[in-house]
């Protein structure tokens, strides 16, 4: 294969829009995925607020449709997950676990975020056995049992709602004593009776042997410690990005989101990010696509001016 | 297409073509429902070619045999155990990339 002239990493939405782009501006693309395309995608059950379905869609069958319009106009794919990247005197060049390496012009950075951890003793230890980050994968396993969800914004009280399909109580935790997800989800989660939230309250820890038992809690308003038995526990407090095998020279902010200009590109020349490993102030598949457009015209304006 | 290389056990079969494998044995447990789990499958194709006659790569369908799951106290998937003369040595939950699933059936080997 000849050298790309641009390599995507990553094929959420965000990287699947840049290689849609890209391929319809002529780009030798490449698409570079660690497992298979959809990103968090596939950590969702449902999508009810990308436009142009308005009946809502499945979140699997959108990640089917991405995938099959990204590739309509041509890209090489491969399976493969970069370790490290470094700018040389001819392009940038990628390092790959499988030992291989990859010369290129322009790299798009689209790996997205994974879901943040509590940090609290017992969460590492139980995860699998009660402590989950997925609720469309695990929801169903607690079939009219008890559980609790972490956190107080959209995909907390998005999962929590979905949630209630499967269990017969669902505890809404939140550090908080308001949800910040959107009105629309406030609505309708506090109107759903088998969800009850739990104001003000972090989790101190996740209790339990061989499975999930209980959590210690801790109302950081009265300062009252109390143990709520749980047959399973669902954490959504925010993101982590996966950035940490960039160079130091891709400035990020201190929780580690690339910084970019408007048209994503970083601190380094050539190296641009999109979707949700960048620093911006919405994290959702609409404007996942957006910043995967500009990048690619980005790119494509730098190919054809240099 | 690899995947007849997979081998799908059941409840009913496990014993004999897991638990009693003159070789080390992968499972994933799995579902339709669970986007994940349909995100490794072509990884869980590629195991089972490459792996031929060195390792049983298997799935089992969770909705369809739930007493197994439930003896291994499977509370979330995909979840893949890799399994040495009947017994659990190493236990992967998530969609992972194949470098941490190779690690762990080598280990097995």
């Amino acid at each position: 294969m000849d050298n790309p002239q641009l390599v995507i990493i990553g094929s959420g939405p965000a990287g699947m829009a840049a290689a849609l782009y890209a391929s319809r501006a002529r780009i030798k693309t490449l698409l570079l995925e660690r497992i298979s395309p959809g990103g968090q995608m596939l950590l969702t059950h449902w999508v009810d607020n990308y436009l142009g379905f308005p009946d809502g869609i499945m979140a699997y069958e959108l990640v089917e449709k991405m995938t099959a319009h990204a590739k309509r106009f041509g890209i090489d794919e491969m399976n493969g997950e970069v370790v490290s990247l470094a700018k040389v005197q001819d392009g940038i060049r990628l390092e790959l676990a499988n030992g291989d390496s990859i010369l290129t012009r322009a790299v798009i950075i689209a790996t997205g975020a994974n879901p943040k951890r509590l940090n609290a003793p017992g969460e590492q230890e139980l995860t699998g056995k009660g402590v989950s980050y997925c609720a469309t994968c695990d929801g169903p396993f607690y079939r009219d049992q008890t559980v609790a969800v972490v956190g107080g914004g959209d995909t907390a009280v998005e999962e929590a709602l979905f949630l209630t399909k499967f269990a017969r109580k669902v505890y809404l935790i939140h550090r908080r004593d308001r949800l910040r997800a959107v009105a629309l989800l406030q609505e309708k989660a506090l109107s759903e009776p088998k969800i009850e939230p739990v104001w003000n309250t972090v989790v101190e820890s996740v209790n339990g042997v061989n499975a999930v038992e209980s959590l210690s809690l801790l109302n950081k308003v009265t300062g009252e410690r109390s143990e709520l038995p749980v047959n399973g526990v669902f954490v959504f407090v925010g993101l982590a990005p996966n950035t940490s095998f960039l160079p130091l020279e891709v400035k990020r902010d201190e929780q580690g989101f690339i910084l970019t200009d408007e048209w994503m590109k970083t601190s380094v020349p050539g190296i641009l990010a999109v979707g949700d490993c960048r620093a911006k102030p919405l994290r959702q598949i609409i404007t996942a696509v957006g910043d995967g457009a500009t990048a690619a015209f980005a790119v494509s304006h730098m190919l054809t001016t240099e | 297409m690899s995947s007849d290389k997979v081998i799908h056990v059941t409840d009913n079969d496990f014993d004999a073509v897991v638990l009693k494998s003159s070789v080390p044995v992968l499972v994933d447990f799995w579902a339709a429902w669970c986007g994940p789990c349909r995100a490794i499958a072509p990884v869980i194709d590629a195991l089972a070619a490459d792996y031929d006659g060195k390792a049983k790569i298997c799935k089992m369908n969770v909705d369809e045999n739930p007493s197994t799951p439930g003896k291994f106290g499977i509370r979330a998937i995909p979840t893949m155990i890799v399994f040495k003369d009947g017994k659990v040595v190493d236990q992967i939950t998530g969609a992972v990339g194949r470098a941490a699933i190779d690690t762990a059936l080598n280990r097995a080997l």
